[in-house]
């Protein structure tokens, strides 16, 4: 459906993004991650033509978004960070104003407007004006906009920055509504969200592609070493001591806890599971053990270690 | 042209719903009010010239105040570049900004229409010079408009856009004043590119096609300057 081939965007000597290519498919919920300045939004303004390409070609379904610019943008729906909006117009006026824009026809404007009133949740304010809604009902009128020409494609830049923890959720529901009929870019700092939401991830890093595939591939290429947390209630010089010496394991940090405790995070490249060895260990050496677990590798793992610098 | 025209109307509504159109409105018919029939009586003379004189030092003002929003704003709070991700020409944006801009300022100036009619009905008031007067104001409006929504476009900054407008547009008003202190084909050429000079001309009731294209030039100069700060696409 979109297919961005060595995609350079400059700004005078700077490039904000450098070099990328990628696809998405029809149907499919990208995710892009990055650090702030990575590039994502940069990436998601020449899709949506706002901004020419410096180098690279960008494809829409088909079609060239520097040749054919009004044609791709009637096919995405777009809602930029910060959620743009008249403040001065009322739900019901903007909506309509973008409608008319987008070209629904006169006659099903209402009902669309209705519709995605419905879907958004908008219906109890849909005669206020912007500038009186709250951030979580802001949001949703930038989504009903981005929707309301029933665009095969919908791209959202940060689409829950700077709500609450329930109108995130509910954004987020909204979304993977959107997204069971339709291709969704959308970027975002909420790692859970990309594990939850999206079908694929894109992690974006000072302008260049660091990651594409799954969740659960991006996952699973970094599992690995073999991160285990062995705590010990007692004495912790000697247990590094051993622990150091024990060839195959690394301590990669030792945390103290209150109450006497340590934790001692553990690496090791061997593919055998060396718990059980631990567990030995300390039962010889007399340690009284608080922790003994393996640590499952995250996404934020996975981002954070393609993202620092 | 369909896009043009739900834009204009969309920006004549935000004045609309504001206090904006009513107070330009209004402080433009108590300024022109004011200073029209203060000399009105002493003239004794059936004739809109105080009116038409003084109305283009009026929209000195009034037309960089109203176009100081028009893309400072949006800029600023970035309707603009959600604007632009619709399948809309940026040509389209930029006319349908200054066809309602035009039509405030021609709104508030047909309120004038009042002095007009009144000094009709009390003496012999030549329909020439008067038809010529609004015409004038007419083109005047819509060249300073468009200047106006070139500045907005340059900043996010409203102040900024105001000051750069009204500079361009004085200066324009007043580089044909100077024709005294400069040799005589500069003169020439200064009285040419001024606003004042094509507007007296138009004052005479008589339609010279130079004076109309000065204006419209003019008008399109500015839309073109403007149509390419847009495209820059800045933040």
């Amino acid at each position: 459906m979109i297919s961005v081939k060595g995609l350079t965007k400059r700004y005078g000597e700077e490039r904000a993004v450098n070099d990328i290519s990628f696809e998405v498919q029809k149907g499919e919920v990208l995710g892009f991650l990055g650090p702030n300045g990575a590039g994502k939004t940069t990436t998601m303004k020449v899709i949506t033509c706002f901004l020419p390409p410096s180098e690279g070609t960008v494809y829409v379904d088909g079609m060239d978004v520097r040749t054919n610019s009004l044609a791709v943008r009637a096919k995405i729906g777009y809602l930029p960070e910060n959620t743009p909006l008249y403040q001065e117009m009322t739900v019901f006026d903007y909506l309509s104003f973008v409608a008319s824009m987008r070209g629904v026809e006169p006659k099903k404007r209402v009902s669309r407007i209705a519709e995605m009133a419905d879907v958004c949740g908008l219906n109890s304010v849909i005669s206020k004006r912007i500038e009186a809604l709250s951030k979580g009902y802001r949001q949703r009128v930038g989504l009903a906009q981005a929707m309301i020409h029933e665009p095969s494609i919908v791209i959202l830049d940060e689409p829950t920055t700077g709500l609450d923890p329930n109108q995130i959720v509910e954004i987020r529901e909204l979304i993977q509504n959107i997204g069971a009929d339709r291709t969704v870019i959308l970027s975002t700092h909420i790692l859970s969200e990309v594990e939850l939401s999206c079908d694929r991830v894109l992690i974006i890093n000072r302008g260049e592609l660091v990651a594409d595939g799954t969740p659960k591939d991006l996952r699973a290429g970094f599992a690995g070493d073999q991160t285990i947390r062995f705590g010990v209630k007692s004495d912790a010089a000697p247990v590094h001591d051993a622990l150091a010496d024990w060839k195959g394991i690394n301590i990669s940090e030792t945390i103290s806890l209150p109450e006497d405790e340590t934790v001692f995070i553990l690496t090791t490249k061997n593919t055998d599971d060396v718990r059980p060895d631990l567990f030995r260990l300390a039962a010889d050496n007399g340690w009284a053990m608080s922790e003994l677990s393996r640590v499952t590798v995250n996404l934020e793992d996975v981002f954070r270690e393609l993202t620092r610098d | 042209m369909r896009e043009t025209w739900i834009l204009a109307k969309r920006e004549l509504r935000s004045y609309f719903d504001s206090p904006t159109a009513y107070v330009v409105m209004s402080v433009f018919l108590l300024f022109t009010g004011w200073f029209f029939t203060s000399t009105l009586f002493l003239e004794n003379t059936a004739s809109l010239r105080s009116l038409f004189d003084l109305v283009p030092f009026v929209f000195l003002f009034f037309v960089p105040a109203v176009t100081m929003t028009s893309f400072a704003e949006e800029r600023r709070s970035g309707t603009l570049e959600l604007l632009l991700t619709f399948p809309v020409r940026d040509w389209q944006v930029i006319a349908g900004k200054l066809i309602a801009v035009m039509t405030l300022l021609m709104a508030g100036l047909s309120l004038t229409f009042f002095y007009a009619i009144t000094i009709a009905s009390l003496g012999d008031l030549d329909a020439g010079a008067t038809f010529g007067g609004y015409f004038g104001l007419l083109l005047l409006g819509m060249a300073t408009a468009s200047i106006g929504l070139f500045a907005s476009s340059l900043t996010r900054n409203q102040i900024v856009s105001f000051i750069v407008s009204f500079g361009i547009i004085f200066v324009l008003y007043m580089v044909d004043k100077v024709g005294p202190f400069v040799p005589g084909w500069m003169a020439a050429f200064l009285e040419y590119i001024g606003t004042d000079f094509h507007y007296r001309n138009l004052l005479r009731g008589v339609i010279d096609t130079r004076d109309v294209v000065y204006y419209i030039t003019l008008t399109v100069f500015a839309f073109v300057l403007t149509s390419y700060s847009l495209s820059r696409r800045p933040e």
